[in-house]
């Protein structure tokens, strides 16, 4: 039965989160996009602790993971809820929101292909007191989308593999290996000959000799994140830390599992992008509407103002690409295929935020442009959603391959 | 709780029609832009799936209740086959949903029986009118109360079907607030004018209609003496018309997407070329996207909430996706697109008056 009900535990979620977002990140946003590579801790300490309390981390014991799998006489919200969660932060402050500790991207990885015993030995540290983060290291100085291109090696050395190479664009590495006894997983080849069926995760825990954090980037926007260069020199991890086989011939999991976990998040990259969104056409609206500017549903387009508009087109496509991404979510509930929605609702949402915030700021004029008010900084931050997890022309090719029923061969 | 699933029943529905529309309707349709009939066959066809009738509860002499949700399923399905069709035969809805949603007891229990007695029921609704800035909230035909009855006034285009049905729901202006009377066709001071000619939707016959003086009894405004609230109305319009714009958009995107993949350039198909494949790309996203705003309206709609908001942004997202999709279909079909061999110009020119198409498909 097609139903849209917001379900009462996300209700009452986004409006504890709608709080924090309003007292805490909004008032820290200018100051964290100003002051880049500086960690807004009071967020970070307040998160872990509401995460800790609510159990959305790693819990030792037969129950794993995250949210309502115990209660498996109810449909499950897990991911819902989660897109949710992350458009409300979003829409308070996108940087600080990436700052949010937490297995991540890196804890995903684990979950997707790792053993039950690499889960507990990896994720546990995640039940701990102080604010732990993981990430993963993938796109390398000359290899970002083409991910098959990869240079990073890893060689088995007895009982342990000897990982040599470089990483970029590791959103969160300064947090994970610095700030707190995280991990991150990197991506390497066994087997340069193989193409993909050579590349492995690797866990690589905090503090690992020839494992350096060598460089910050200075980005557009999302200022509060990091995004850190790590270097791997004759960099020694245990058998145990590769994720999946070691056998090139019969072993595809690794990759595959890689690109399954890329369902998952590329919805949350999308909810993402909506708060964004939402942020900047509320704020549109309301400073309209504090020049007697309003935007009535009903009135035919061609007798609408210009401005009238823009905002209206906004506020349809935000709402559009958000029951998309919705979508995807539910579909991950149901225990049921959503690569084409995942990347159908990345598409959509990195196109609507990056559009909606350009748009913003030009509806605003002096006062869009201006660092004094946000609108001009969600401009920035929004854009790494049409980068990150798939740019917006992988996703493309993703969607026109399935859609199509083409190979990566057939379509390039 | 958060669903995107239709129940069996409706499942059940979307495949009967998607088996009539997908081909009989679809050539029907493609027929009809030609020579301006619509085949009465098809018509009654559809019409027997049922779609009105089970909207009206069995008090008033249907067999199911209304659920715009169902509706919409149903009407993506009708225009996917082809939009004009679609529209003439849903028609008989323009009429009798209104007076479902708003009319008295009085109206829904003469009226209703008489729309599910018997074959495809002859009514209409006429809403548009002639000018740029037509508006449904700020109508230029007018309703007088004289005492006795109401007196209409003005010009009304668009009505389909009008020299061919016995009842029409018409919409004026009394004191500024949109109102719907009950009139009955070759009623004096009514006058249905030729049958109009227009840029897309040739096969369904519409009519401008002149109303000077003419004369409606008191028991005939929609809802009765107290009148009725337009809003679920025409909100219940936008969704009904969203939905086919998105049958119709899914169609262009179908056709386009199967010729890609048979027609070949430089030694390959097309559609093996990003500048094609990402055109396909994004159609169905937006197809996607869309489909779900419209659901959403539709669900508001059947939960008695307000969907003024939802239902006006997702009918603006999907004029835009009808217009994007059939255009691109074209652009695909290069040259080929333009010749009325394939019916993707018809789309296109059909798809360019969703903004306009205001009341005239009712879920």
């Amino acid at each position: 039965m097609i139903a849209f009900e917001m379900p009462k535990p996300i209700a009452d979620r986004r409006e504890i989160l709608k709080q924090a977002a309003e007292g805490m990140m909004r008032p820290a946003s200018r100051y964290f996009d100003e002051h880049e590579h500086e960690i807004p801790w009071d967020y970070i300490n307040v998160m872990w602790q509401a995460i800790q309390v609510t159990g959305q981390n790693y819990r030792p014991g037969p129950v794993a993971g995250s949210g309502d799998a115990s209660h498996s006489d109810r449909p499950r919200l897990t991911q819902q809820m989660l897109i949710h969660t992350v458009e409300m932060l979003s829409w308070g402050d996108a940087g600080i929101y990436l700052c949010t500790p937490g297995s991540g991207l890196g804890g995903a990885a684990i979950e997707a292909v790792g053993t039950p015993g690499q889960t507990e030995k990896f994720l546990k540290r995640f039940a701990g007191d102080k604010p732990t983060w993981a990430c993963m290291a993938m796109t390398e100085p000359h290899a970002g989308s083409d991910t098959a291109a990869i240079r990073t090696r890893a060689v088995r050395q007895g009982d342990g593999w000897t990982i040599d190479g470089t990483k970029i664009f590791v959103t969160g590495g300064h947090k994970s290996l610095i700030d707190s006894n995280g991990f991150v997983v990197v991506w390497a080849t066994i087997d340069p000959t193989a193409g993909r069926a050579g590349m492995r995760p690797f866990v690589v825990e905090a503090g690992t000799p020839g494992m350096t954090v060598t460089k910050l980037e200075k980005k557009m926007g999302i200022r509060a994140s990091d995004t850190a260069m790590i270097v791997f020199e004759n960099c020694r991890v245990p058998a145990d830390n590769l994720l999946g086989s070691a056998d090139v011939a019969t072993e595809q999991k690794g990759f595959k599992g890689a690109m399954a976990t890329f369902d998952a998040t590329r919805p949350i990259v999308a909810a993402s992008a909506l708060g964004i969104a939402r942020a900047t056409l509320e704020f549109v609206k309301e400073t309209l509407a504090a020049q007697g500017v309003v935007t009535p549903y009903g009135v035919p387009r061609n007798k609408l103002t210009a401005v009238q508009r823009d905002v209206l087109e906004m506020e349809a496509a935000i709402n559009a690409a958000w029951l998309l991404t919705l979508k995807a979510t539910w579909l991950i509930d149901q225990k049921r295929p959503n690569t084409l929605e995942a990347s159908m609702c990345k598409i959509k949402a990195g196109e609507v935020v990056t559009k909606v915030t350009q748009k913003g700021v030009e509806l605003l004029g002096p006062l869009g442009y201006s660092r004094k008010l946000l609108v001009e900084k969600w401009m920035r931050d929004a854009k790494i959603n049409d980068l990150f997890e798939g740019t917006g022309q992988i996703n493309r090719l993703i969607v026109a391959r399935r859609i199509l029923g083409y190979s990566s061969k057939e379509l390039k | 709780m958060y669903s995107f699933e239709p129940t069996e029943e409706q499942q059940m529905l979307v495949e009967a029609v998607r088996r009539f529309a997908a081909k009989e309707v679809r050539d029907a349709g493609r027929d009809a832009d030609e020579s301006g009939t619509l085949p009465q066959t098809v018509i009654d066809k559809g019409w027997e799936l049922g779609i009105l009738q089970s909207s009206i509860p069995e008090e008033y002499g249907g067999f199911g209740a209304r659920s715009a949700v169902t509706g919409v399923l149903a009407a993506e399905e009708l225009a996917y086959g082809d939009l004009a069709a679609a529209m003439a035969i849903l028609a008989p809805g323009l009429f009798a949903l209104p007076i479902l949603i708003g009319g008295s007891e009085a109206q829904r229990k003469t009226l209703l029986p008489k729309a599910c007695a018997g074959g495809h029921f002859p009514a209409t609704a006429a809403l548009i009118e002639p000018k740029y800035d037509f508006d449904s909230a700020a109508l230029t035909v007018t309703a007088r109360d004289d005492g006795d009855s109401y007196v209409l006034d003005g010009e009304k285009c668009y009505v389909p079907l009008a020299a061919d049905v016995e009842h029409l729901l018409v919409y004026a202006s009394l004191d500024g607030k949109t109102q719907g009377f009950v009139v009955g066709n070759g009623t004096p001071g009514m006058a249905v004018g030729e049958r109009e000619k227009n840029m897309g939707l040739r096969g369904l016959p519409t009519y401008e209609i002149n109303f000077s003086q003419c004369p409606v009894a008191c028991a005939d405004r929609l809802g009765g003496a107290a009148g009725h609230d337009f809003a679920p109305i025409v909100n219940a319009s936008r969704v009904a018309l969203g939905a086919m714009a998105v049958g119709l958009s899914r169609a262009a995107y179908d056709y386009a997407l199967n010729y890609a993949k048979e027609r070949e350039a430089f030694g390959e198909p097309i559609a093996r070329r990003q500048s094609i494949a990402f055109m396909l790309a994004e159609m169905a996203t937006e197809i996607e996207a869309v489909r779900l705003a419209v659901w959403q309206a539709a669900w508001l709609l059947d939960h008695g909430r307000d969907a003024t908001r939802e239902a006006y942004l997702a009918k603006i997202a999907a004029d835009d996706l009808a217009l994007m999709c059939a255009d691109r279909a074209v652009q695909i079909l290069g040259g080929h697109g333009y010749i009325r061999d394939h019916p993707v110009e018809m789309w296109l020119r059909n798809a360019r008056g969703f903004p306009m198409f205001e009341g005239m498909a009712m879920v």
